[in-house]
């Protein structure tokens, strides 16, 4: 009991980081470090480590709970109450892990009901001692302990922000990143053909990344430019004027925007088809939506260079 | 009173017939760019509203960006700007602002171009 009351000023700490949260998990019963989480990578030798030195400690005496950092044992369920207290107390203290922990509920049924009542009573729900030992350990990624799939004991918001991430982390590793689209197309080739033309060297291959004609894709690109051209040989598009590699890009990323990703869930696996009455139409192949998109206009376009062909 | 649904407007009508042009299709203002000779350009602006006087709009353009320009009258679009180097950005901040330009809202002018 004493240690407890010790503890409880510690335990109003202000809730840590996620990532320090994680560290704390990945500790196993005997001590072990599993390597559920690639976050914190840096992390787990340290623990490791300590584990060892912590266990000795916990069985030994439970005094200097505050100073050492414990990990948090599993086992303890077998402990008899005082071994657990300490060892809950010391876990409390490193990974402050969420207020909710706490209070060890039968002690602090006992003696300590105050700082019980200051806990809001909503996050007690976990019996006894033993049970919550346990809980506080289990492995989120093996779905022991808290995690096991008919328990009821609530989970606390933290925690399970933190799984979310864990399985997001691991399981689509795209996804968590960035969370913009990883819509990659390869970078426009473009060749200065003489003086003033210029060459796009692969847009059959960007319109087949990109699922859409190339004659749409050129008609797009002209209109955009403000110019003309024409398909040489090998498929290669001559675009009239001198144009950079960047600019060309920017009017593609214009093009995708338009006419490839889906509107409504951002996906560029989509389909363009000639509905009824002239209109395009953008299929989604993700989603399912169907939606109009403008055609293409030229719009005025002035009359430059030579003014031989004025209308006469 | 009118009752909306009973409106014979065809939505799918060809937009660019030119009449339907200013009623539906959102009277976009087209800000374009064409390359010339050599490195100089040309910006176009086509389909400002027809509240404005373009001859004035284009004497204060020209007096701003320090550039030439002119108005030209070309039989679909009506009258276009056509001034000298690359304007775009100019141009598009012109429309837009309230005090000094023309207000517009930014949702209507669309720039083309690299």
């Amino acid at each position: 009991m004493p240690p407890i009351q010790a503890e409880s000023p510690t335990e109003r700490k202000p809730r840590k980081s996620v990532a320090f949260s994680e560290g704390a998990t990945i500790v196993d019963t005997d001590g072990q470090v599993t390597e559920s989480t690639e976050m914190n990578g840096r992390k787990t030798s340290a623990e490791s480590h300590a584990a060892d030195a912590d266990k000795d400690v916990d069985e030994v005496t439970d005094m200097f709970k505050d100073l050492t950092k414990k990990k948090k044992k599993k086992s303890s369920k077998t402990k008899e109450g005082e071994e657990e207290g300490a060892a809950a107390d010391g876990e409390f203290d490193p990974s402050a892990l969420k207020k909710k922990k706490k209070k060890k509920a039968p002690k602090a049924d006992t003696d300590d009901f105050e700082a019980r009542l200051a806990e809001a009573a909503g996050d007690k729900t976990e019996g006894d001692a033993a049970s919550a030992e346990p809980v506080e350990e289990g492995d989120m990624m093996k779905g022991t302990g808290l995690w096991q799939h008919d328990k009821t004991a609530p989970i606390s918001y933290n925690l399970l922000l933190n799984r979310f991430f864990t399985l997001l982390h691991s399981q689509h590793p795209d996804l968590a990143s960035s969370g913009g689209k990883s819509y990659k197309i390869p970078p426009p080739q473009c060749l200065r053909e003489g003086n003033k033309k210029t060459i796009f060297a692969n847009i059959s291959e960007i319109c087949k990344r990109m699922k859409r004609t190339d004659e749409h894709v050129t008609q797009f690109l002209f209109a955009e430019l403000g110019t003309s051209g024409s398909v040489d040989g090998s498929r290669r598009l001559v675009i009239k004027g001198r144009f950079q590699q960047k600019q060309i890009e920017n009017v593609l990323r214009r093009y995708i925007v338009e006419y490839v990703t889906c509107k409504t869930c951002r996906s560029p696996d989509t389909e363009l088809n000639k509905g009824e009455n002239r209109l395009y139409f953008v299929t989604c192949n993700s989603c399912g939506s169907r939606r109009s998109v403008t055609a293409i206009k030229t719009g005025f376009s002035a009359q430059v260079g030579k003014r031989k062909r004025q209308q006469g | 009173m009118s009752i909306e649904n009973l409106k014979t407007f065809d939505p799918f009508a060809e937009a660019d017939e030119d009449t339907g042009e200013t009623k539906q299709s959102q009277n976009y203002i087209h800000i374009r760019i064409q390359q010339r000779n050599g490195r100089k350009t040309l910006t176009t602006v086509q389909g400002l509203p027809k509240k404005f006087d373009q001859k004035k709009i284009l004497k204060v353009i020209k007096k701003k960006f320090a550039c030439n320009g002119t108005i030209v009258n070309d039989t679909e679009m009506g009258e276009v700007i056509q001034l000298q180097g690359d304007q775009r950005k100019d141009v598009q901040e012109f429309l837009i602002d309230k005090k000094e330009g023309l207000g517009l809202d930014a949702k209507d002018i669309k720039v083309h171009g690299f």
